[in-house]
């Protein structure tokens, strides 16, 4: 005889899965080359608890609309590829889920301050031409291998000044975020800068005098006013708004 | 000249504004606020070298505060070679201007010629 509490009651495979519900998501559309006027499109589509927005924009890909323009790549917050504004906020699509954004409507748009290619996707070949303007390497004259120099050592505190700076993936997030970028074409911009700091302060680098002469300029570090949208966007935890006043105090004498 | 020299003499102007601003509204304090503005009050006290003195260096430290403020403003407005070099020359002429008005009535009143 076989007793009750042991025998595993018959499911059907529906009430594993969790009940699907659904959205309304809001796709911005625009070409510039064909000179159209922004609009959204609307698309009903399901979700699960584990749903992406990346998941249903390439859903609405896949099976509503081919012709919507997304970059996009990795699916996993390492590219930095999916930048866009979702709700007002500029988020990576692919780490941002449907259910966590608590709204029955999604709206995702292009991210601000940077020129639209297509729909979602955005140009960013001034935001790349900055952060190459920076010298985002280091610069030490003894970096090559020379008999008997292999390597440069750091002390853990040498590398704690520096690491969190290093975890930027160049999303944009920051820059689209950023009030001063959105009226000064020119400035140097949160990402370039907080790359700038990451450099200056590595220890291993001899080039800050370099860095230093690029960013201090009209357009340069100065025009942040501190407002620290940019690390609240952050998806990788940089603080680019402490990198820029850490930077600050080379250039006002606080810090060597 | 480098912007963080700039910056620097911007901070240094604004804090150097409030202490000296706050010692000519203690000044204030002293007699009634309605007396203090009286012609006879405010003619004495341009009379006074000293605290004469103390409205020039407060006239150029809100100057060029003010007026580099305004040309960080009007740079972050628009950009552009022209646009900007104008934005910058014209703050410095606007600067000067106020600070040599503004000297002259100090001036002026100090030496009783008002």
């Amino acid at each position: 005889m076989i007793d009750e509490r042991l025998q595993i009651p018959k499911t059907e495979s529906k009430d594993i899965i969790s009940p699907t519900k659904t959205i309304t998501l809001r796709i911005s559309r625009s070409n510039p080359k064909k000179n159209t006027e922004q609009k959204f499109d609307e698309f009903k589509i399901p979700y699960q608890k584990w749903t992406t927005v990346l998941d249903a924009i390439l859903e609405v890909k896949k099976h509503l609309d081919h012709s919507v323009g997304v970059r996009y790549s990795c699916r996993q917050a390492t590219c930095g590829s999916c930048g866009m504004k979702i709700n007002g906020r500029p988020s990576l699509a692919c780490f941002t889920k449907i259910s966590e954004l608590k709204s029955d409507v999604v709206t995702v748009e292009p991210m601000n301050n940077f020129p639209i290619i297509k729909d979602l996707a955005v140009g960013f070949e001034r935001m790349f031409s900055t952060h190459k303007r920076l010298k985002p390497y280091i610069i030490n004259e003894e970096s090559e291998i020379k008999p008997g120099k292999k390597e440069f050592l750091q002390t853990p505190e040498d590398v704690e000044k520096y690491i969190q700076f290093a975890s930027c993936i160049k999303c944009g997030l920051c820059n689209s975020a950023c009030p001063t970028m959105a009226t000064d074409s020119s400035f140097i911009g949160p990402q370039a800068l907080a790359q700038a700091y990451r450099y200056v302060a590595d220890s291993r680098d001899k080039g800050k005098d370099e860095r230093l002469k690029i960013i201090d300029d009209s357009h340069g570090i100065f025009r942040c006013h501190f407002a620290g949208s940019c690390s609240q966007v952050c998806p990788k935890g940089v603080d680019p708004a402490m990198g820029i006043q850490l930077l600050r105090g080379y250039l006002l004498g606080f810090r060597d | 000249m480098r912007e963080s020299l700039i910056m620097k003499i911007h901070y240094g102007t604004a804090l150097a504004s409030v202490a000296l601003v706050a010692v000519h509204i203690l000044f204030r304090l002293t007699q009634g606020f309605a007396e203090s503005l009286q012609y006879e009050s405010v003619i004495a006290n341009y009379k006074f070298l000293p605290y004469a003195g103390m409205l020039e260096i407060i006239l150029i430290l809100l100057s060029i505060h003010g007026f580099n403020g305004l040309r960080v403003i009007l740079l972050e407005l628009k950009q552009g070679t022209g646009y900007e070099k104008s934005v910058t020359y014209g703050c410095i002429a606007a600067m000067a201007l106020t600070i040599l008005y503004g000297s002259r009535t100090i001036f002026m009143t100090s030496f009783g010629m008002v």
